[in-house]
């Protein structure tokens, strides 16, 4: 359990301090990935089924190891290898997987609303590892994390984040968990990727990145999602990055020094990010993957309901 | 020879021929014989006790989907027809995207006969505006107005080419047949899976502009204007679309337009409390609140002519799935009336439009028989308790399918009584569901 809840789907339903609860625990968590053996006793004898329907290498590894690092037993299963391609639905899918009595079932799906519909027909956990574009909360976790662990805190800091808003489930987890926490959030990106009714959210909207950017702690750069460009919602790439894409021009004259850099990956060298920017001081882009796995080990340490009697191993 | 009823002591409610109050209302054969105060009740009259109730004409709905023929797993033309007489509809339209769809006299007939076997509700096909409903060739309206068809709808699309929309309308001229339209620009609803607003944004669901359906109403409004063909604009959910017709009848022009009693009712966030709830899920999608109180004021004000329930029934199969990939539609008919007297409770509507948004608003509509409690006409009678309540129970529902958004609910309001054609049809508490 995470504060009240079994799941965890959306961290528009999380408080603070449930937010915190899994942020506290996985500076333990990042500490045992320090160590020479990556390998704690706390979920031995448990078992998380990683269903994935759209692919993901990074996500899907990071539970992995999460779990593996907590001696859990991991499963990967993946839409192209199962029944979905012989017109089994989700739910049945799901009941299947339940029948084998998993711990957690950590659900990635295209379908905004998935990994909900599955946690009302299965009895155990469900993590979602991103569901269309409606939120990726351990993204938004360990993007917090990463915040809190490079500025102090989040409480009172200007964190700009830039791209296709529409699309990207990972400003909406980042926006719930960083405005609950204290942050003042800006959006930016061309008009036609700002989604309607964001403001609702607690955020303020900007389309310049200049104005986005000047004065921010931290900006989390999101990926162009190619496989959307379709959409005629911008001409290209190529005025793309001019206009909204970050350089080291641009970053040495509008951000402050010390303002951090942050992207969910996969990055899109010379679209959202030039190079020197991606791999320059600022980018704290590497330490959000290592973090990643130290959130996923938190939240599956918590919902699996982690051995008393070992917790004190992983959290020493 | 059917017996006679002698309803007595109930509020009756006739907006048609302007009726409200105590009376007591006599059928003899098939026919109201006489609407009056005081009656002597004749020997061989089985007598109804309506003190407390209401009487109204039987309502008449303008859209429902009966899936019959093609999708009987979801609802057949008889489920369909019992369904309507125990929410206190004693006659339907039925849509035409069957399958077949009802483009020619053979489904038309099939329709009928099954309705006649039934012997429930009246049914009242509407056909196809073009063949197949493709929206490329007109069907051929002659034979469907022959056959019994009392309006024309390529319902669950819309009719995409400008021009033969404008054929449609100008053909149809000849046969004095509505044409009953489902807006929506297709390139603008995209993918999208409910209301693009505030919540669509936090649910993280592709949006459906309410300019999508404001677009198509304008467009029609003006092809009306260049053919004189009559419009009726089915499912109106927006703002624009209502302030669109409004408009056109001001210029006196003849558009028409119905809203479902969800639509009145419930808004997109809704859909985002019922967490992704499929329930929810229906075209068009559940619009804004300000879309909604534009609705209600249009039917206020006599802009919307009808209320229609869009009856949609679909089976676990459609909606037991991902948001993005179940069905559109809610089932309707045995819910309407004690959510539309929430909107009289609420102060939005009056009683007597109610009634006639249920009664003689749809008849004027499409020209159907029926809507009042006149003497001579034929005895289509609903007996209502506006304070009975009950819980939505899906299970125990007439409709074959379960898709209702009011699963579960405490309402207020029900059809006690179903009378068609002077023979009691559906009694509360009697009739075997």
């Amino acid at each position: 359990m995470i504060g009240r809840h079994k799941h965890c789907i959306s961290l528009a339903e999380y408080s603070r301090e449930e937010i915190l609860e899994v942020l506290d625990l996985a500076v333990s968590m990042k500490e045992v990935l320090q160590r020479p053996i990556k390998k704690v006793p706390s979920l031995r004898g448990k078992s998380v089924v990683n269903l994935f329907f759209e692919a993901s290498t990074r996500t899907r590894s990071s539970f992995e190891i999460a779990a593996k690092v907590l001696s859990a037993d991991a499963l990967n299963w993946t839409a192209s290898a199962s029944s979905v391609t012989k017109g089994e639905t989700l739910v049945d899918t799901a009941r299947n997987l339940e029948a084998m009595r998993p711990d957690v079932l950590v659900i990635r799906h295209s379908a905004g609303g998935a990994p909900r519909l599955v946690a009302e027909h299965v009895g155990c956990s469900v993590v979602s590892a991103g569901d269309g574009a409606h939120e990726h909360p351990s993204q938004g976790l360990l993007d917090c994390f990463t915040l809190r662990e490079k500025l102090g805190t989040l409480e009172g800091k200007t964190i700009a984040i830039v791209g296709d808003i529409s699309h990207s489930r990972v400003a909406r987890s980042d926006l719930h968990a960083m405005t609950k926490l204290g942050a003042r959030v800006r959006l930016c990106g061309p008009p036609t990727m700002i989604p309607a009714g964001i403001e609702a959210l607690g955020a303020t909207v900007r389309t310049q990145l200049r104005e986005a950017v000047e004065g921010a702690d931290a900006v989390v750069m999101l990926r162009i999602q190619h496989e959307r460009i379709g959409d005629p919602l911008i001409p290209g790439t190529r005025e793309y990055s001019k206009l909204w894409g970050l350089n080291a021009k641009k970053a040495a004259e509008w951000l402050r020094p010390e303002c951090v850099i942050l992207h969910p990956g996969p990055i899109n060298r010379g679209v959202e990010l030039s190079p020197e920017v991606a791999d320059g001081p600022q980018s704290v882009i590497l330490d959000q993957v290592q973090n990643g796995v130290a959130v996923r080990m938190a939240i599956l340490y918590l919902l699996a309901g982690g051995n008393p009697a070992d917790a004190g191993e992983a959290k020493a | 020879m059917a017996e006679v009823l002698f309803i007595e002591g109930g509020r009756v409610i006739d907006p048609a021929s302007g009726t409200d109050g105590v009376r007591t209302v006599v059928v003899r054969d098939g026919k109201v014989a006489e609407v009056a105060a005081r009656l002597e009740r004749p020997r061989d009259a089985r007598a109804i006790d309506a003190r407390g109730k209401w009487v109204t004409p039987g309502f008449i709905d303008l859209h429902v989907h009966l899936r019959e023929p093609g999708q009987e797993y979801k609802e057949t033309i008889a489920t369909g027809a019992r369904a309507a007489v125990a929410g206190g509809f004693t006659a339907v339209c039925a849509m035409p995207n069957t399958k077949p769809v009802n483009d020619n006299a053979s489904v038309t007939e099939l329709v009928l006969a099954r309705a006649a076997a039934a012997g429930l509700a009246r049914v009242y096909p509407v056909g196809a505006i073009s063949k197949g409903s493709n929206g490329e060739e007109l069907a051929e309206y002659g034979e469907l107005l022959a056959s019994g068809c009392v309006a024309l709808s390529d319902d669950g699309r819309p009719v995409l080419s400008a021009a033969l929309m404008r054929r449609a309308l100008e053909y149809a001229r000849a046969f004095g047949l509505p044409l009953t339209v489902h807006e929506e620009e297709l390139q603008l609803v995209g993918k999208g899976v409910m209301h693009e607003g505030a919540a669509s944004t936090r649910l993280g669901l592709k949006g459906i502009p309410g300019a999508a359906e404001d677009v198509m109403v304008l467009r029609d409004i003006a092809l009306v204007e260049l053919t004189g063909g009559r419009l009726h604009v089915a499912h109106v959910s927006t703002k624009g679309a209502v302030r669109a017709i409004r408009d056109a009848k001001a210029r006196g022009l003849p558009v028409t337009g119905e809203v479902t009693p969800h639509h009145l009712a419930l808004t997109d966030e809704d859909v985002a409390a019922s967490g992704y709830s499929t329930d929810y899920k229906m075209n068009p999608p559940l619009r804004s609140a300000e879309d909604v109180r534009a609705c209600r004021e249009g039917l206020a004000d006599g802009t919307l002519d009808a209320i229609a329930t869009d009856h949609a029934p679909h089976s676990a199969v459609e909606k037991d799935v991902e948001f993005d990939a179940a069905a559109n539609g809610i089932t309707g008919l045995e819910t309407a009336f004690p959510v539309c007297l929430d909107l009289v409770r609420a102060g939005a509507l009056s009683e007597r439009r109610l009634v006639e948004a249920l009664t003689s608003g749809p008849a004027r509509a499409f020209g159907l028989a029926g809507g009042t409690l006149a003497a001579g006409v034929p005895a289509d009678v609903a007996v209502l308790d506006p304070v009975a309540e009950w819980t939505v129970d899906p299970a125990r529902m007439y409709s074959k399918s379960r898709n209702t958004p009011w699963k579960g609910r405490r309402l207020t309001g029900r059809c006690l009584i179903t009378i068609v054609g002077g023979r009691i049809v559906h009694e509360e508490g009697r009739t075997e569901r």
